[in-house]
């Protein structure tokens, strides 16, 4: 048997932080592909310590939902799923091996996947996410694309991700212009527009869920409403610009898509579901030569 | 009971069954069908038949938990302690799954009842809607439903805690399969069937507060600064039954205990959770200030006031005072006055500023 196991950070806070997470597993779990599929949490129940021993399969994809290599990634889940010994590396350069562990306290073999937000299918996700929010699926014509990530404040793996994906998506042509801009660091999403010759801009954040970050910070800093309360346009109108705002990367169905990625690349047999995913999710393929 | 169980009990024969006092075997004499109180052997397939026919509770028994009960030990143990199965014989565990039998799981309330041909199936609700028509309930079929009921409480505020005692009432899951049951209770209880299980084959895996204090980085490092008495009066304040339904089994360090009471929860906390350890952060740096000295006048009636507030707080009451209900001293137009009589312009308690 072999299970599928999807950690993300969860919160104390927001009860809304673990529900792409559920979304993205009851997906997974929709194409049969795996025995079983569940879902493990930082700061929600099932724990990482604890969500091992809810699965009874031998073989375990453990598939962090974060965006980037990083503390989490190579520290706290893998010293928690009690793998470090195995699985602990610092490795600072993105590029993924998947890992092999046997946990401490479960007969189990641990199978660690990299995390979603550097994979190279995000990039997908990314422009899906701004085909859902402009309602356009051959949106790029005309229009300006920036990714937004939280910056280097605690993790300088988080910037490269949002470059990494920047630069492949500038690299197909598709948005009039791509930019990565950051939230605590130059370049700045405060200042969006000045980035833009486009009239229309897709703004992406790259986070998994929607929360401060997403629902209050960005759009107060780029201007799209003086008071989050108060809501937003979807366009929004700052500084002559049309900036379409579309909230965490995450909740975009197709992230399924990555979750699977991960998990195959690491030895899982997924069978058909990347392709049933794209299909369920709406996922656009990547041209050819990607 | 249909033919085909007893055919695949029958072929089930060749290997031997001994299941629940079912004793089945195929010897060079025939079959062997033994039951407590009615043995047969030497048995041919119409023999077995009219053995299995006068005993047919103990082969849908065998069925059941051959054939459609789950593999996984921690969910299977936890099914038979439900139906009591390893203390109580076939006959007399049917007789009372037909009525239905009734167990209780932190604040749930979970009935196995009796089908056709052996088949179980379980109703799960909170225990305050026990013995409700299902009728007067919101039903829910699919256990990933349970994931949106348990995120909120009665009051729609978000549950943090899947144990607290918080569940909302007024749902039911009235038609579970076995498996679908221990499904719905691992949304609502994560984990619990398991480190129950683990405990009762002795083989829980407890850390206690020392060693999860000092397995903590990044910015909850500073917790196992934390001394032995905080970490009793985080116990109290986090881990008793009116808060978390989990009995603690986690103390201070291997040799030393946790005075307070561990609670009579049925399921096992292992370990402190992510809510007390990000708790614990922000009391170590709580903790770390010095006392100071501060002089305020209060009468005696204003003292006890400050204590009934305290005390209406900690055990979350505050909505249970009602709104013209001056005699209490957590009614907020008493609070209020309190307030506007103690409170300077800064805002500071009888005018007294805090020293740093």
């Amino acid at each position: 048997m072999q299970a599928l196991v999807i950690v993300a950070h969860g919160s104390h806070l927001n009860p809304d932080s673990s529900t792409p997470t559920y979304r993205h597993a009851d997906t997974v779990r929709e194409t049969g592909a795996f025995d079983e599929v569940v879902t493990g949490f930082w700061k929600e129940e099932p724990h990482f310590r604890e969500v091992l021993r809810t699965v009874e399969s031998d073989e375990v994809y453990v598939v962090p939902l974060f965006i980037s290599e990083g503390y989490f990634t190579e520290e706290v889940i893998p010293r928690e799923l009690r793998v470090d010994d195995d699985v602990g590396l610092d490795d600072p350069d993105p590029g993924w091996e998947p890992r092999r562990g046997a946990p401490e306290d479960v007969d189990k073999s641990v199978h660690y996947c990299g995390p979603v937000g550097t994979h190279d299918a995000m990039s997908d996700v990314i422009v899906q996410r701004a085909e859902s929010v402009t309602g356009d699926t051959d949106v790029g014509d005309g229009f300006g694309l920036t990714v937004v990530g939280h910056g280097t404040e605690r993790n300088e793996n988080s910037a490269k991700a949002i470059e990494y994906h920047a630069d492949r998506i500038r690299e197909r042509g598709r948005f009039d212009e791509v930019k990565a801009l950051f939230m605590d660091e130059d370049p700045e999403v405060d200042d969006v527009t000045d980035f833009f010759e486009s009239d229309d801009v897709v703004v992406v954040p790259l986070f998994i869920a929607d929360g401060y970050h997403t629902q209050e910070d960005i759009p107060e800093d780029m201007g799209l409403t003086d008071d989050y309360r108060k809501g937003w346009e979807t366009p929004g109108e700052v500084d002559g610009h049309h900036i379409w705002y579309s909230g965490a990367v995450g909740t975009e169905d197709l992230m399924a898509d990555v979750v699977l990625e991960r998990a195959a690349e690491a030895g899982a047999d997924v069978g058909d579901a990347i392709e049933t995913v794209r299909e369920l999710t709406g996922g656009v393929r990547p041209p050819a030569d990607d | 009971m249909q033919p085909e169980q007893v055919d695949r009990l029958r072929e089930a024969a060749d290997a031997g069954v001994s299941f629940d006092g079912l004793d089945v075997e195929r010897g060079d004499d025939g079959y062997r069908f033994a039951v407590p109180g009615d043995e047969r052997t030497g048995l041919d397939a119409d023999g077995f038949r009219a053995a299995a026919a006068d005993a047919a509770g103990y082969v849908t028994n065998w069925c059941f938990w051959n054939e459609t009960a789950p593999s996984y030990d921690a969910r299977r143990s936890f099914l038979r302690w439900l139906e009591s199965a390893d203390e109580r014989a076939v006959p007399d565990r049917y007789e009372s799954l037909t009525d239905g039998v009734v167990r209780h799981w932190g604040e749930l309330e979970l009935t196995a009842t009796l089908g056709d041909d052996g088949h179980r199936t379980y109703d799960l609700r909170h225990e305050t809607d026990g013995g409700r028509p299902v009728a007067d309930l919101d039903a829910f079929e699919d256990p990933l439903e349970a994931r949106e009921l348990v995120t909120y409480d009665e009051k729609g505020r978000y549950r943090p805690l899947k144990t607290a005692p918080t569940l909302r009432t007024g749902w039911v899951f009235p038609g579970l399969s076995a498996r679908e049951l221990t499904e719905t209770v691992g949304h609502v209880y994560p984990a619990t069937v398991e480190n129950w299980h683990r405990e009762r084959e002795g083989d829980l895996d407890v850390s206690h507060w020392r060693e999860t204090a000092e397995r903590q980085t990044g910015i909850y490092d500073i917790v196992d600064e934390l001394d032995r008495e905080a970490v009793e009066r985080i116990a109290a304040t986090c881990c008793v039954d009116s808060q978390c339904l989990k009995r603690r089994e986690w103390e201070y360090d291997e040799g030393t205990e946790v005075d307070v009471d561990g609670g009579d929860g049925e399921f096992p906390c292992r370990e402190p959770c992510s809510l007390v350890v990000a708790a614990a952060r922000k009391w170590t740096t709580l903790e770390r200030e010095e006392t100071h000295t501060y002089e305020f006048e209060l009468t005696p009636s204003e003292k006890e006031q400050v204590e009934e507030i305290i005390d209406t707080v900690a055990d979350g009451r505050t909505d249970d005072v009602r709104e013209a209900d001056v005699y209490e001293g957590a009614n907020r137009y008493r609070a209020r006055y309190l307030r506007e009589k103690l409170f300077g312009d800064e805002g500071n308690l009888a005018g007294v500023p805090t020293e740093d």
